[in-house]
C-alpha cells in the first residue's frame, strides 16, 4: 500500500485513541472521583425506611390513674406541596376543604404555609397569623376531632372516600393524647408540640419520624425520651418499582415506658379547687389600703411528702386543659394561654419567684442562732417600730408585744425583733463597707436551706430565686453600672426614674441597713419559688434534710415486666441543729391556735384529730396588695406533708392563703365533713402495676408475672380501616350533598 | 498496488501433494494459522464479558416474572454462536465473490429498511427499528445496513480505474448517492443514533481513501449546520431531551434524564472493585431501563468496578488497534477500506455508548458492540470482524 493511505489511517488511529482515552478518564473521574457522592445516591435509591411510631407511656399518678392517656383521633392534614400542584394552587379543593371541616379557606391556606414565606400582602407568615412550623412536604394537621361525634365523623372521612375531590388532603385516625382529668395538674404534665426543623436536627431528636410530638413542658419534656419509647424502624431494600427485594434491618416499635408520679390525683384535686376558691374568695374581700377588692388573679400550691421530697400535688392557679394543644393549637387561644390574665401557662409553683415575707423568718430565726442569739431568753424587744437611718419600719398594723423570746417572736411575726438583729449584724459586718471579713450570718443561713437556686425539681424552666447580700450587691453593681450612669445622665433631671438611677450610679455597691432590715423578713431583694419553701419547711420538719423534690415516682414498662422507682435524693441538709429545728417547729404549732397570726383561720379546727403548725406571710409589694402566704406542716409528730399555698395580691397570709391550706388538709384527711382523698395520709408504698391486658391497676394489686414479652408495636389503627362498616353508607357516595350540609 | 484483474489462486489449490486434514490446519500458509488470533481472543472475551453482564442483568428481572432467571444468557450465546458461524463464513468467503455479493447485501439491507417501515415493522422503545419474525424472533435491519455502507463505499472507492489512487469528485458523489438511500430510510425510524455511525464511517472511509479536503471537511460542516439548524426540526422531542440532558444531568431526573441519572449513580458508585457480580444495587434493583443492552457498560461499572469497566475499553481498545493494523497492512484499497470503515464504525459506537452511561453523550438506542445482548447487532459485528480475519488472511498471502 501507498504511504499516503498509511498517513491517513494514522489519523484514524489518533482518533481512536483519544476516544478510549476519553472514556477510560471520564470513567476513572466519575467512579474514583465522585464515587462517594453516587454511593450515597445509591443507597438513597434503594433502601427505604419504614417506620411504625412507637406508643407513649402514659402519666399515672401514685394509684395508677391516668392523668395523661392515649386515644384515636380524627386528624385532618393537608400536604401543601400536593395541594399547591393543582389548578389555581388548589383554591378549589381548599375551599371544597373549608366545607367540610368548618374552617374558613383562608386560615386552612395560612396554617399551611410554611412559617417566614411571604404572603400575598407582603408580610411574613408568623406565629401570629398562623403557620406551619415543619417541612412543606409534609402532611400538616389542621384539625383534629377530640371528640367522636357521629354525623361530624361521617361528614369528614368523605374526604377519604373521595380522596380524587381532596388531593393532598387526608382524614385519618392518630393516636393523641388525652387528659382524663382536663386541666387537672396541667403544669406538671405539660403537653407536646411538633418537632421544628430546629429540632430535627438535633442528636436526641435524630432518629425520629418528622411527624413525631415531642414534649414540650411540664414531665412530658422532661422524661420525653422514656415515655416516647424508641419508633420501630424497618429499612427494606427496594428495586425500582419500589417493591421490596430484602430488608436490610428491623428494630421493632418498643413502647415508651409508663410514667408514676408521686402526684396524688385525689390531693391535687383538692389543692386545685381549695386555691381557685380560696382566690374566688379574695377578689370579693376589700382591699383597705389599696380602696379596693384583692386583684388576686394567680396562686400556686403545693403538698409535699416531708420524708422524701416527692410531690403529692402541686397547682398553679390559673390552669388551662392541655387538650388545647392537640392537633396544634390555634394562634388565638396559644396567645391567651402567654399572655391573658395570669399567664395560664406559666407554673407558679416553680417559674414565679416572689417576696416570701414572714415565712422567711425560720431561716431568719435560724440564722440569728447561728449568729450566736440564744433562743428561748426572753430577751428580744418588740417595739412597734423601728427606726433605721431616717426612715421608719414599723410592725405590721403597728403592733406591740413587749420583749419576747423566739417562741413568741415567730407565733406573733414581730419584725422589729428581726430588724433590730439584722442592723446589728449588719454593723459588725462592717455596715456599708464591703468587708471581705464579713459573715453574713442570714443570707448564708438562707442559701444553705436551697433559697437563691433551683431545687432541680424534674420540670423545666424553673426559677432559681434571688438571695441578696452585701457581695452580690456589689457584683451586681459592677455589673449594672454602666447603665444607672447612663440613666442618671440621660434621662429627665429630677424625675423619679434619673433620681434612681443616680442614687444607683453612685451608691448602689452600698448593701444598707434597710436591705438588711428588709431581707430577714422575707421583703425587698429576697424572692423565692413557693416550692423553693415548701421543701425549705420540709427539711425544718424532717430533721434538716433538703430534699430534691420529685414529681417522677418510677416507671412501669408498657407491658408490666419491668418496674424502677426512682428514690428520694438528698440535695443538702441545712445547718441547724436538731435543738434548733424542734424549737421552730414548736412555735411554728402555736401559730394556728391563740395568739398567733392564723388563730383567725383555723378556728374551729379539729386539731386533736390533724395537729398542725405553719407560718403565715405577708410580703408587701410595691404599689399592689401584698402576696399571701401560708406554709404549713402535719401532723406535727412526724410530720408527713408539707403544704405551702402562696396567692400573689391577694392579702395577709393569714386571711386568704392560711383558709386554704385549712381546706387542703381537710380534703386531704376527711376533716370537717370533706371526704377524705388520702385517708390517714397514706401514701401508697409500690408503684402502680401492669395487669395482663395492659390495664393498670392500683398499687398492691396480685397480678400474674407474665413472661416476658416481645415489645408490641402500638401503632394507632389505620384510619380507612377502622371504619370499614361506615364506607357503605349513602352518605359516602353522594359527597356534594354532604358538602352541602356541612 | 495489486492488479485486481488478475485471478487469485487459492492456497489449497496451489498445493502440491495431498496433505493430511491436521497437517492442513498447522500448515504455515493455513487460515487458522493466519487469523488475528488477538483480535479473536480480545472479541471472544468482550462477548464472554457480555454474556455475564446481561446475565446478571436479566436474572432478578426474569425470576420477578417467574421466568428462567438465564434466558438472556442462553439466548446470547446461541447468538454469538451464530454470529460465529457468519463470522467464519465472512471471513472465509472468497475475496472476489465478497465484492460480488456486496450490491446482494446492500440491496437486501435497504430492503430490509423499507419493510421497517412498511406494516411490518414494529416499534421498540420509541423507534420504529424492528422487523418482528414468527417464534420470537426480531431483525434490526440497521445494524446490517451498517455492514451493508462498509462494503458498498469499499467497493466503489476500492475499484479505481488504471493508476488512480484518490477518489475523484465523481466517487465521492457516487458514495454518498449510495450512502443516501439507507441513511434516509434510518433517520424515518427515527434511529438518531445509527445515522450518526452512518456519518461517522462515510467521514472514516472517506478520509483513508484520500477523498479532497473539501469533501470531508465539506461534509462535517454540513453534519454540523443539519444538526444545528434542522435537527430541532425533525427529531422527536424525546430525542432533544436527551441532547439537554448531557448539557445538564440532573433536569428532568423523572423523564429524559432517568436513564443518565441512573446509569450515573450505577457507574459511579462502582468505584475501584466495584460492588461484585450479582451484587450491584443499581443493577440487582433494575433501576436502569435496558441494562442488558443499551445500557449493558453500567453493569460492568458497578459491579466490576473501574478495574472491570476499564477491561471492556481496553479490550474494544485492542479490537480497533487490530482493526487498523489490518487496515494499514491490507494489499488493496477495498480492503483497507474495509478495515478502516469497520473501525469507524466500532469506534463511534462504543464511544456514543460508553459515553451515554457515562453523562457525556446524549441517549441514543446504540448497542455497544460484541457485549450489548442483541442478535441483528451480535450478527452484524461479528461478520464485521469475520471481514476483517478475510482482509488480514488476503494481505498475509501476498
Amino acid at each position: 500500500m501507498s504511504d499516503p493511505s498509511r498517513l491517513r489511517i494514522v489519523v484514524l488511529r489518533v482518533l481512536v485513541l483519544s476516544i478510549l482515552l476519553t472514556l477510560l478518564g471520564r470513567l476513572a473521574y466519575l467512579q474514583v472521583a465522585d464515587g462517594p457522592q453516587f454511593t450515597k445516591a445509591a443507597a438513597d435509591n434503594r433502601v427505604r425506611k419504614v417506620i411504625t411510631t412507637a406508643a407513649r407511656g402514659q402519666v399515672l399518678d401514685d394509684k395508677g390513674r391516668p392523668l395523661v392517656r392515649n386515644r384515636t383521633a380524627l386528624v385532618v392534614s393537608v400536604t401543601r406541596s400536593v395541594l399547591r400542584g393543582q389548578k389555581k394552587h388548589g383554591a378549589l379543593e381548599l375551599a371544597r376543604l373549608a366545607k367540610v371541616i368548618g374552617i374558613p379557606a383562608s386560615q386552612i391556606a395560612l396554617l399551611i404555609t410554611p412559617c417566614g414565606e411571604k404572603l400575598t400582602n407582603g408580610t411574613k407568615a408568623n406565629k401570629k397569623t398562623g403557620c406551619w412550623n415543619g417541612s412543606p412536604y409534609q402532611p400538616v394537621p389542621v384539625k383534629t376531632y377530640a371528640s367522636d361525634k357521629p354525623a361530624e365523623v361521617k361528614r369528614v372521612l368523605a374526604i377519604e372516600e373521595h380522596a380524587e375531590d381532596f388531593p393532598g388532603v387526608r382524614a385519618q385516625y392518630q393516636a393523641v393524647r388525652e387528659y382524663p382529668g382536663g386541666s387537672l395538674a396541667a403544669h406538671v404534665l405539660g403537653y407536646l408540640g411538633p418537632l421544628t426543623p430546629e429540632d430535627a436536627t438535633k442528636p436526641e431528636y435524630k432518629a425520629l419520624a418528622p411527624d413525631t410530638e415531642i414534649g414540650r413542658a411540664g414531665v412530658e419534656s422532661v422524661y420525653d425520651e422514656r415515655l416516647r419509647g424508641r419508633d420501630g424502624v424497618q429499612r427494606l431494600q427496594v428495586d425500582k418499582d419500589s417493591a421490596v427485594t430484602g430488608t436490610l434491618s428491623s428494630t421493632p416499635a418498643r413502647a415508651g415506658d409508663n410514667l408514676v408520679l408521686s402526684i396524688d390525683a385525689g390531693v391535687q384535686r383538692v389543692a386545685e379547687k381549695a386555691l381557685a376558691d380560696g382566690i374566688n374568695l379574695a377578689r370579693t374581700q376589700f382591699d383597705k389600703g389599696r380602696g379596693k377588692n384583692y386583684t388576686a388573679n394567680k396562686g400556686a400550691a403545693i403538698v409535699v411528702e416531708a420524708s422524701t421530697g416527692r410531690v403529692v400535688a402541686m397547682a398553679s392557679y390559673p390552669s388551662y386543659d392541655p387538650v388545647a394543644f392537640v392537633g396544634g393549637i390555634s394562634v388565638p387561644a396559644y396567645k391567651a394561654l402567654t399572655t391573658g390574665p395570669g399567664q395560664p401557662l406559666i407554673s407558679n409553683a416553680v417559674q414565679g419567684s416572689y417576696a416570701p415575707g414572714s415565712t422567711f423568718k425560720i431561716v431568719s430565726t435560724a440564722g440569728a442562732v447561728a449568729a450566736g442569739y440564744p433562743l428561748s431568753a426572753r430577751v428580744y424587744p418588740c417595739p412597734p417600730e423601728f427606726k433605721i437611718g431616717t426612715s421608719i419600719k414599723r410592725n405590721f398594723e403597728g403592733e406591740s408585744f413587749g420583749t419576747l423570746d423566739f417562741r413568741e417572736t415567730l407565733i406573733r411575726s414581730c419584725d422589729t425583733v428581726y430588724y433590730q438583729l439584722a442592723v446589728a449584724e449588719w454593723s459588725k459586718d462592717g455596715a456599708t463597707q464591703n468587708l471581705k471579713t464579713a459573715k453574713q450570718f442570714f443570707a448564708n443561713e438562707a442559701r444553705r436551706w436551697g433559697f437563691g437556686k433551683q431545687t432541680g425539681i424534674d420540670l423545666p424552666d424553673e426559677r432559681g430565686g434571688v438571695i441578696t447580700d452585701r457581695t452580690s450587691t456589689y457584683a451586681n453593681w459592677v455589673k449594672n453600672k454602666g447603665e444607672y450612669c447612663k440613666g442618671a445622665r440621660t434621662r429627665t433631671k429630677g424625675s423619679f426614674r434619673q433620681l434612681f438611677d443616680q442614687e444607683k450610679c453612685t451608691d448602689g455597691y452600698r448593701y444598707n441597713a434597710g436591705d438588711a432590715a428588709n431581707f430577714v423578713i422575707g421583703q425587698g431583694d429576697v424572692l423565692v419559688t413557693p416550692l423553693q419553701l415548701t421543701m425549705a419547711y420540709a427539711a425544718l420538719v424532717n430533721g434538716g434534710t433538703l430534699y430534691k423534690p420529685q414529681l417522677a415516682k418510677g416507671f412501669l414498662s408498657a407491658d408490666g415486666t419491668t418496674e424502677s422507682v426512682l428514690p428520694p435524693v438528698k440535695a443538702a441538709t441545712v445547718p441547724a441543729t436538731q435543738a434548733v429545728l424542734d424549737y421552730i417547729k414548736s412555735a411554728l404549732v402555736g401559730v394556728v391556735s391563740p395568739p398567733g397570726t392564723a388563730q383567725e383561720s383555723f378556728k374551729g379546727f379539729p386539731l386533736s384529730a390533724l395537729p398542725i403548725g405553719g407560718k403565715t406571710g405577708t410580703a408587701d409589694v410595691n404599689g399592689v396588695a401584698p402576696t399571701s402566704w401560708f406554709a404549713s406542716f402535719a401532723p406535727v409528730q412526724n410530720s408527713r406533708f408539707v403544704t405551702v399555698v402562696m396567692v400573689p395580691e391577694g392579702g395577709t397570709g393569714g386571711t386568704t392563703a392560711a383558709p386554704i391550706v385549712r381546706k387542703i388538709w381537710d380534703g386531704m384527711y376527711g376533716l370537717e365533713g370533706a371526704k377524705a382523698v388520702l385517708a390517714g395520709g397514706v401514701l401508697p408504698a409500690t408503684l402502680p402495676v401492669v395487669r395482663a391486658d395492659g390495664t393498670i391497676a392500683p398499687p398492691g394489686t396480685k397480678v400474674a408475672r407474665r413472661p416476658r414479652l416481645v415489645p408490641a408495636s402500638a401503632s394507632p389503627p389505620s384510619g380507612t380501616s377502622a371504619l370499614g362498616p361506615l364506607s357503605g353508607l349513602p352518605w359516602a357516595v353522594e359527597p356534594r350533598r354532604t358538602r352541602g350540609t356541612s | 498496488m495489486t492488479d485486481w484483474s488478475t485471478p487469485r489462486v487459492s492456497p489449497v489449490r496451489l498445493r502440491p501433494r495431498e496433505v493430511t486434514v491436521r497437517e492442513r490446519l498447522l500448515d504455515r500458509a493455513s487460515p487458522l494459522r493466519q487469523l488475528d488470533w488477538l483480535l479473536l481472543l480480545a472479541v471472544s472475551a468482550l462477548v464472554i464479558v457480555g454474556g455475564l453482564l446481561i446475565w446478571s442483568a436479566t436474572r432478578q428481572r426474569e425470576l420477578a416474572l417467574g421466568a428462567d432467571p438465564q434466558a438472556f444468557l442462553k439466548k446470547h450465546i446461541i447468538n454469538a454462536t451464530i454470529g460465529l458461524i457468519l463470522g467464519i463464513a465472512a471471513a472465509l468467503v472468497d475475496y472476489r465473490a465478497l465484492r460480488a455479493y456486496a450490491p446482494v447485501v446492500y440491496i437486501g439491507s435497504c430492503l430490509g429498511l423499507l419493510a421497517v417501515l412498511s406494516p411490518l415493522g414494529s416499534t421498540i422503545n420509541g423507534a420504529h427499528s424492528w422487523i418482528v419474525l414468527p417464534a420470537g424472533f426480531q431483525i434490526q435491519p440497521s445494524e446490517f445496513a451498517k455492514l451493508a455502507i462498509v462494503v458498498g463505499m469499499a467497493m466503489l472507492l476500492g475499484e479505481k480505474r488504471d493508476g488512480e489512487s484518490r477518489p475523484r469528485d465523481g466517487d465521492v458523489l457516487a458514495v454518498l448517492g449510495l450512502c443516501l438511500v439507507p441513511m434516509t430510510l434510518v433517520m424515518l425510524q427515527p434511529d438518531f443514533g445509527t445515522t450518526m455511525v452512518f456519518i461517522f464511517v462515510i467521514l472514516g472511509v472517506l478520509s483513508v481513501a484520500g477523498a479532497p479536503a473539501r469533501w470531508v471537511v465539506g461534509l462535517l460542516v454540513a453534519g454540523v449546520v443539519a444538526g444545528a439548524f434542522v435537527a430541532p426540526h425533525v427529531l422527536k422531542s424525546y430525542q432533544l431531551d436527551r441532547f439537554r440532558v448531557v448539557a445538564n444531568p440532573t433536569a428532568q431526573l423523572g423523564g429524559a434524564g432517568y436513564n443518565v441519572h441512573q446509569a450515573l449513580i450505577a457507574n459511579g458508585s462502582g468505584g475501584l472493585m466495584g460492588k461484585g457480580l450479582f451484587h450491584g444495587t443499581q443493577t440487582q434493583g433494575r433501576f436502569i431501563p435496558e441494562q442488558q443492552t443499551d445500557f449493558v457498560f453500567t453493569v460492568a461499572g458497578e459491579e466490576l468496578g473501574l478495574i472491570g469497566a476499564s477491561l471492556i475499553i481496553v479490550l474494544l481498545g485492542v479490537v480497533l488497534w487490530r482493526g487498523l493494523r489490518i487496515a494499514s497492512q491490507a494489499t488493496d484499497t477495498f480492503g483497507q477500506l474495509v478495515a478502516a470503515g469497520v473501525v469507524s464504525w466500532f469506534a463511534f459506537q462504543s464511544f456514543v455508548n460508553i459515553g451515554m452511561t457515562l453523562g457525556i453523550m446524549p441517549v441514543t438506542g446504540l448497542p455497544l458492540p460484541f457485549v450489548s445482548y442483541g442478535g441483528s447487532s451480535m450478527f452484524a459485528n461479528l461478520m464485521a470482524i469475520g471481514l476483517l480475519q478475510n482482509v488480514h488472511l488476503r494481505s498475509r498471502e501476498l
